[in-house]
């Protein structure tokens, strides 16, 4: 072995030597000796140069030719548009033939509806009526056309300044439907980058117009107090940028998927320890709440400024439709060329936007509304103590009762489908209408689902009665084995 | 596909360029201002950030006087526009009472059913009365009435599909479906130019978005053969299924969509179809039902059918029609349907009122008169405006017709002289269209007269002349246009 390798480094070194010697290498070009060194080199060099010219090696490309192409898209198979559809999907609701009044027609029977959010029971109030018929007299049905474009009709503008007074605020905006709402304004305000702080249990305009907005989004605990403290305090401790950034709390007044209160005097100190903007959606709260109907923040005193941007549907207790956001002459002003639901959509039916500046006068008159539905929300709550099976978790205050299964079943769908039956036995047997909390497939809402009562002001004592008894007697008969 | 003169687009981009400069300018000392005062966020940031709102501080707001004015009577073929006033350079606009009667070449009332009818006012307000403005409830709990489900089977039947559901709002009913049908692994394939309310549902449901050149159906075929053989992004597993989503009448250039191209297209590659109708429905076709009709389209091969009745029939809302199983799974997971207030009672009964006189239910033949008159005036209208060498993009029969402005300055100049001249426009430019853009729209109505069209063509003329726009020679040589113009998309 050992000489093999002597042998062939002699050879080498034999061919180095003839190298150096070649008669060439010792040739002198413009008076420079070309010596030995200088020659290998120059071979070295020339060889870089010729493998860096090379390509290097890349497998050679190769699209899909026309036939490929063909035989792929003739065997791609796509998924039914929807899926199969269930027997739990074939559900109709009640069918009401008369108007969603306090009393309502059903399948020809008179029923007690606790399904309208029909708060101040101004549904069908004369005056309401009256404006409405002025109007669509005056004005017609649609406003054919977007607020930019000739759909501004001089009651939308009466009607904002109606809510901003009513509201002691600088300025407010008409968008055509509750739902929009809030996931229009939401992303006019929140970019991409800003930081969001939500309550896990808003409804899905919210959930939506957080997803539009491509913020970072983190959710607190359903109405805790603490667990928003620390959500905030650990933002504001981790992120350097926190300064920087557009900071919110969204929540609810009274969350429809829970019927609680949000603590507004507890996330105001929060906030303006923190530095965090308020978004607050008073769609349940909006002449429920505080002693002259102002809302949440007339409840816990707190002055409206104070919150930056305040958001409100009117189909529930103003009767009527659309929704409005209202705020600084800043925040309105920005909307209105930059909130996506307001410019790109026709405006509220002129009627509409007559029917909420009369539903405000109305409520404006007459207080003693707010405190019959008060007493109304104590009387139901007293009657539905002691409901087998079930338990009451809405906050005392709020129009909505939320009641929830005392023991669930494990999952919701099941959960709901016993609360459906227990609503569906309540409407036929004892003709009083309640419904649970349905959700949609998109709904990220995680709170347990429930039976929903909508009380009004238009219930009468006896009415009140009647329906405690009937879901007493119905929840014993259904949830007998429960306890 | 539009074509601008590179005189016209220079000096745009010339205007912009200029206006940005000083807007810029004007930035720069109010921030030196701001230096001076003490701030007052206190700790917070800016609510509207720098660039974001300087369209509205310094484009916007010197021409906000042509946008958003109020009226004070229905949308009708002539209306009368509240005058404002300005005391700080159109920073804010004040309401007076001077009122001018203007003809209406703004609003979308296509058949004319915005004012008071005699067919429907009465019955509108019947319902009014028997079932209060709204259901305070959404159509899953207690807000559905019998006329809900009369008004779904009516809107199924008008359109020709075996079901249908409705929403209190367009722009909901595009923004809140998307998402039910499609998700994560899924491919939305959407015109380049369709409406926000698409854009928002599309972003909102997770699936992957593509975009094909506007209307152009041999860039959609190269786009679904290209995202079929690919698959998704990165894991290249084959879409679970793929959305065309097109609209009928594009509102921002009058053009009827290439529907019997799309349909077989979509047809051979076994994607979804999703019709929007909003423009559509009710103002084109024989009997008004939509572009189906009139391009000769069977309803079966579109597989979602959209549209709006804040148009041609003078109400609020939108609709998707489809397949009974389609219908009943909107109605079980839809969030529009599940967590909304239903439609508004008398709006509804509206939208039944109008669709039984478009089609001659009511026992008379106004329906088909206004079909026909619609048709009629936008046509002459159109070619009218063509004549005098406006550049009118759109299609025949398509009741909207946009004239194309151009240059900034151009766009509160016509607005304005038209608005001296007792006729209303909608002028529109960014963020409605793309910057370069920039177009006054007129929407035809059949509730609009002979005498009434004549006169505001003689206004349009003028103040074309005044503010020099007509691009095109009078009577022009289609040949000539092409030279010396630059392609834009």
């Amino acid at each position: 072995m050992a000489s093999v390798a002597m042998d062939m480094l002699r050879a080498a070194s034999d061919w180095l030597t003839l190298a150096f010697d070649a008669p060439s290498a010792k040739a002198v070009v413009f008076g420079v000796n070309i010596g030995g060194h200088l020659f290998v080199e120059g071979i070295l060099f020339v060889v870089i140069i010729f493998l860096l010219s090379q390509k290097s090696y890349k497998p050679p490309k190769r699209p899909l030719t026309k036939k490929e192409i063909d035989e792929l898209c003739d065997e791609w198979v796509p998924e039914p548009l929807i899926p199969k559809i269930g027997e739990e999907m074939k559900h109709e609701p009640p069918v009401l033939e008369s108007a969603a009044g306090p009393h309502a027609i059903v399948n020809g029977k008179e029923v007690l509806n606790f399904a309208s959010a029909n708060y101040l029971g101004l549904l069908g109030h004369e005056k309401l009526l009256e404006s409405c018929t002025k109007s669509l007299e005056k004005y017609g049905v649609g406003s054919c056309g977007p607020r930019g474009f000739y759909g501004t009709i001089d009651v939308h503008l009466d009607c904002e300044a109606r809510i901003a007074k009513f509201l002691g605020t600088p300025d407010s905006i008409l968008y055509s439907y509750g739902l929009s709402t809030m996931f229009s304004a939401i992303p006019a305000f929140c970019k991409k980058g800003d930081v969001i702080v939500a309550d896990e249990g808003v409804h899905w305009g919210i959930q939506n117009g957080l997803q539009l907005s491509r913020s970072t989004i983190v959710y607190f605990k359903h109405n805790d107090m603490e667990s928003l403290r620390k959500t905030l305090e650990k933002i504001t401790q981790e992120n350097k940028r926190a300064e920087k950034v557009r900071r919110y709390i969204v929540v609810e007044a009274v969350y429809q998927n829970s019927g609680q209160i949000s603590p507004l005097d507890e996330i105001v100190r929060l906030k303006e320890k923190y530095r965090f903007r308020v978004l607050l959606d008073e769609s349940n709260s909006l002449g429920v709440l505080g002693s002259s109907g102002r809302g949440l923040t007339e409840r816990y005193k707190v002055p409206v400024e104070k919150i930056d941007i305040i958001t409100a549907a009117m189909g529930h207790a103003l009767a009527t439709e659309g929704g409005f956001c209202t705020g600084s002459a800043r925040v309105i002003d920005h909307q209105r060329l930059s909130s996506s639901g307001y410019v790109f959509s026709a405006s509220l039916p002129p009627y509409l936007a007559s029917a909420a500046i009369t539903a405000i006068d109305v409520v404006e008159e007459n207080p003693d509304l707010i405190t019959k539905l008060k007493e109304n929300i104590a009387l139901l709550w007293k009657g539905l103590s002691g409901v087998q099976g079930l338990q009451i978790v809405s906050d005392p205050e709020s129009p909505i009762l939320f009641l929830r299964l005392k023991k669930s079943t494990g999952s919701s769908k099941d959960d709901l489908q016993l609360l459906e039956v227990i609503a569906d036995h309540v409407l036929k047997e004892e003709s009083v209408f309640v419904v649970t909390s349905k959700r949609s497939t998109l709904d990220k809402c995680n709170l347990p689902v429930g039976i929903r009562l909508f009380i009004s002001a238009g219930h009468s004592e006896s009415d009140l009665a009647r329906a405690a008894e009937a879901l007493k007697k119905v929840a014993a008969s259904v949830l007998h084995d429960e306890e | 596909m539009i074509t601008i003169p590179y005189l016209t687009a220079l000096t745009t981009y010339f205007s912009y360029g200029l206006l940005f400069a000083f807007g810029q300018f004007r930035d720069f000392f109010r921030k030196i201002f701001d230096w001076w005062q003490a701030s007052n966020l206190q700790g917070y940031a800016p609510i509207c950030l720098g660039l974001e709102d300087f369209y509205i501080r310094r484009l916007y707001l010197r021409i906000q006087d042509c946008f958003g004015r109020p009226i004070s009577s229905p949308p009708d073929a002539w209306f009368d526009v509240v005058e404002r006033v300005s005391n700080d350079n159109n920073k804010t606009l004040k309401r007076t009472t001077v009122i001018n009667r203007c003809l209406n070449l703004g609003s979308y009332n296509y058949l004319g059913f915005a004012a008071a009818d005699e067919y429907c006012t009465p019955r509108v307000i019947e319902t009014l009365k028997k079932f209060s403005p709204s259901t305070c409830s959404t159509r899953v709990d207690g807000g559905t009435t019998t006329l809900h489900s009369e008004l779904e089977e009516v809107v199924a039947n008008f359109v020709g599909k075996p079901a249908a559901v409705v929403f209190g709002m367009g722009y909901v009913t595009n923004s809140a479906i998307l998402p039910v049908l499609i998700g994560k692994g899924g491919l939305i394939i959407s015109d380049s130019l369709n409406h926000n309310s698409i854009v928002n549902g599309a972003r909102g449901s997770g699936a992957t978005i593509r975009v094909f050149q506007h209307n152009t159906p041999s860039h959609l075929e190269k786009v679904l053969r290209e995202q079929i053989a690919d698959g998704q992004p990165r894991t290249h597993r084959p879409w679970k299924k793929i959305i065309v989503v097109v609209e009928g009448i594009y509102s921002m250039e009058g053009e009827l969509c290439k529907l019997p191209e799309i349909v077989a297209i979509c047809k051979k590659y076994k994607a979804y179809v999703y019709l929007d109708e909003a423009h559509s429905i009710g103002a084109v076709g024989k009997t008004g039902r939509g572009v189906c009709e009139l391009l000769g389209v069977d309803t079966a091969d579109i597989d979602i059918m959209m549209g709006t009745f804040t148009k041609s029939f003078g109400s609020c809302g939108g609709y998707i029609a489809g397949s009974m199983e389609l219908i009943q799974y909107l109605k079980y997971t839809c969030p529009a349907h599940l967590y909304a207030t239903s439609i508004s009672p008398p709006a509804a009964q509206q939208i039944i009122s109008s669709i039984k006189v478009i089609l001659g239910e009511d026992g008379s033949s106004r329906g088909a008169q206004k079909l026909a008159k619609i048709r009629e005036n936008s046509n002459f209208f159109r070619s009218e405006l063509q004549k005098m060498g406006f550049e009118v993009l759109g299609d025949n029969d398509s009741p909207v017709m946009p004239i194309m402005l151009y240059n900034p300055a151009k766009i509160p100049a016509f607005s304005r002289e038209c608005l001296k001249q007792q006729v209303a426009v909608v002028t529109v430019a960014f963020p409605a269209t793309p910057l370069l853009l920039a177009r006054a729209r007129i929407c035809i109505s059949a509730a609009h007269t002979r005498e009434d069209l004549v006169r505001a063509l003689e206004v349009i003329s003028r103040v074309g002349d005044l503010v020099g726009i007509k691009y095109f020679p009078a009577e022009p040589n289609k040949q000539q246009l092409d030279d010396g113009r630059v392609k834009l998309e």
